[in-house]
């Protein structure tokens, strides 16, 4: 019987010729990424198990990447950066991208794939629930807490309990004002926030396969909130162009087999696909931006993980050009590199940069910032009653900061729409016209 | 390990996410310094909506007055509990208010797995629903070689799923006693 591209990177990692869902298994760790949030809980429980003086199991395979609480005054916040700054230099380890240095990168799950620690065949794991991002370069990539953490900067190992696949097969070709954050809200508001717990959820098809690796990345990213324990997309040529430019590093493709068992199949007929909101309070509150255009808007949010990469910025700036927003609007590219890019890419002669200011846009410093409320002084941070359209992943109450705000999350394309218009808008209207 | 855990219940709903245990801006505090861990507890369950703090009645606190320990040692919740983000602050934030299990219709994979791996408290799954069955402030007792869950306050009995294959990791207290029991890493 055949096997999904998961349970092959499992089985290879584990020394295995086959694995089944279900099976626990202990698997070698190619990647352990960490930041400014988990790291110093992880070092001290390292600490504590291995002894003092103990080193980490390989200081090449050890990522820190401070990203979540980075411009605020927040004295705790700053002495985490400290603690990390501390273990760095007692392990010599070489894979840390220090704040307020030119290695700062931002947001770790695109800091990640743009410095080459995305590999396909690799078994990466992330103190971060987005980790499954990686996944999107035909990785076995998942979110863990510090103490399993902890385990594998001693160890090199964890357990794995092998998990079912789930297919999600798109074909045909996506309408143009729909991007793959509409994609992954359709999916979630159909199987619910835990309607992939403990599995895997697969991408196919060709409507999939078109999409770039930043496109691909936002699909992957989201599987976490369908409770999914991973996403994944096989690697193609999209894939290796962009990792060669990345990285020397070996990897290898798998693939799933034809007669691979999948616990849920699914095919959409990609021409189908509508712009969609999640309304508050759940990330499988989906709605039709159709069904919401009488959303009032205080603010729109565009950056994370998940919203503020380079196409997410180009979708934003395409709309906004030559116009002015009419509720606050906030930028925040997810790394340095995307930030460098917004001041080098052009629509019309102009940079984005300048697109986003001449529109009336607020632009912040690289960093998950208010994705997750953070610290007070956090830019972007939601106030009180706010109703906000964010391209972020979670509308949890009171997760991008106010406990009595209510979040929207939408594509790039909808929230500029909707920023130009103060209401909740089909940004089919600016695109087709 | 004990075969009796005894305590008062405080009932959440589905989904209750990581957020709502710790809200992020809270993330900040040490986890192993002995004192400002007590923040944790002083934060833990703050950022749940009030009208669904504490079933059914809601608007009941789960610590009081800024104090870091909470009288209710028993949770009890709906569907996907702990869904959301991989931070282990939020069962070390309940381990530190005082919560010795949890009793859910089902986990977020992550948080499960946190509470197992860390040791901070027994996630049981329940056979049938309880949220509409206890009421916050209820006397509970659980009985682990019974498997079952007892309101004391209503003289109801309930079973509860097998811990299943990670019950050697719960017995061992964590996944680094659980790796020196089976030799995978070298005893201390």
């Amino acid at each position: 019987m055949g096997m999904t591209i998961t349970e092959k990177i499992l089985a290879a990692h584990a020394g295995k010729e086959s694995v089944r869902p279900g099976d626990n298994i202990w698997v070698d760790v190619d990647v352990l990424m960490t930041h400014d949030v988990c790291g110093p809980g992880t070092f001290a429980i390292f600490k504590k198990q291995f002894g003092e003086n103990a080193k980490v199991w390989d200081r090449d395979k050890v990522v820190i990447i401070p990203d979540h609480f980075i411009f605020t005054k927040d004295t705790h916040a700053n002495r985490n950066i400290d603690i990390l700054r501390q273990f760095v230099k007692e392990q010599s380890l070489p894979h840390y991208f220090d704040v307020g240095t030119d290695r700062y990168k931002g947001v770790c799950h695109l800091a990640l794939a743009q410095e080459g620690f995305n590999r396909p065949g690799d078994v990466l794991f992330g103190t971060d629930s987005h980790t499954s991002t990686s996944g999107a370069f035909g990785m076995f990539s998942t979110g863990i807490g510090n103490t399993d953490a902890a385990f594998i900067l001693g160890t090199g190992k964890l357990w794995v309990k092998v998990p079912e696949s789930m297919c999600f097969e798109f074909t045909g070709t996506f309408p143009e004002h729909v991007m793959a954050k509409d994609v992954i809200l359709s999916v979630i508001g159909d199987i619910g926030v835990d309607g992939a717990t403990y599995r895997a959820m697969e991408w196919r098809g060709d409507a999939v396969m078109s999409l770039s690796m930043e496109e691909r990345m936002t699909l992957c990213n989201m599987a976490i909130e369908a409770g999914g324990k991973n996403g994944i997309i096989e690697a193609d040529e999209v894939t290796t162009d962009y990792v060669k430019q990345r990285t020397d590093a070996p990897y290898k493709i798998y693939k799933s087999d034809d007669d691979a068992q999948y616990f849920f199949k699914k095919n959409y007929n990609a021409s189908e696909m509508e712009p969609v909101v999640a309304k508050p309070h759940s990330p499988d509150n989906k709605a039709k931006v159709s069904d919401c255009t009488d959303v009032k808007l205080d603010r729109a949010y565009i950056g994370s993980c998940t919203g503020g990469k380079l196409t997410d910025f180009m979708a934003a700036a395409r709309l906004l050009k030559g116009k002015k927003v009419k509720i606050d609007t906030f930028i925040v590219p997810a790394t340095r590199e995307v930030e460098q890019d917004l001041h080098k890419e052009k629509i019309g002669g102009e940079t984005l940069v300048d697109i986003f200011k001449n529109a009336g846009a607020y632009l912040g410093d690289p960093s998950c910032a208010a994705c997750l409320g953070g610290p007070q002084d956090t830019f972007g941070r939601a106030k009180d009653n706010q109703v906000v359209i964010s391209t972020t992943n979670r509308n949890f109450p009171g997760r991008m900061g106010s406990k009595q705000s209510h979040v929207y999350l939408a594509s790039p394309y909808t929230a500029a729409a909707s920023a130009l218009t103060g209401h909740i808008t089909n940004p089919a209207e600016f695109i087709y016209n | 390990m004990n075969k009796v855990i005894e305590g008062m219940a405080y009932v959440l709903g589905n989904d209750v996410d990581t957020d709502q245990i710790i809200p992020a801006e809270h993330l900040v505090y040490s986890l192993s310094d002995p004192e400002e861990r007590k923040n944790y507890g002083k934060f833990a369950m703050s950022g749940v909506p009030a009208e669904q703090a504490g079933l059914p009645e809601g608007k009941i606190p789960f610590t009081e007055n800024g104090q870091s320990e909470s009288k209710y040692t028993i949770i009890i919740g709906g569907r996907n509990f702990g869904c959301g983000s991989s931070r282990e602050h939020a069962p070390a934030c309940m381990e530190i208010a005082g919560v010795r299990a949890v009793v859910a219709e089902s986990y977020a994979r992550i948080f499960y797995r946190n509470s197992v791996d860390g040791g901070f408290f027994i996630p049981f799954e329940c056979v049938t629903r309880m949220v509409e069955e206890i009421k916050t402030g209820d006397d509970l007792i659980i009985d682990l070689n019974a498997s079952t869950l007892t309101n004391r306050s209503s003289n109801k009995t309930y079973e509860l799923k097998s811990l299943g294959e990670v019950i050697e990791i719960i017995e061992a207290g964590n996944i680094f006693e659980y790796a020196r029991k089976t030799g995978m890493i070298p005893s201390a």
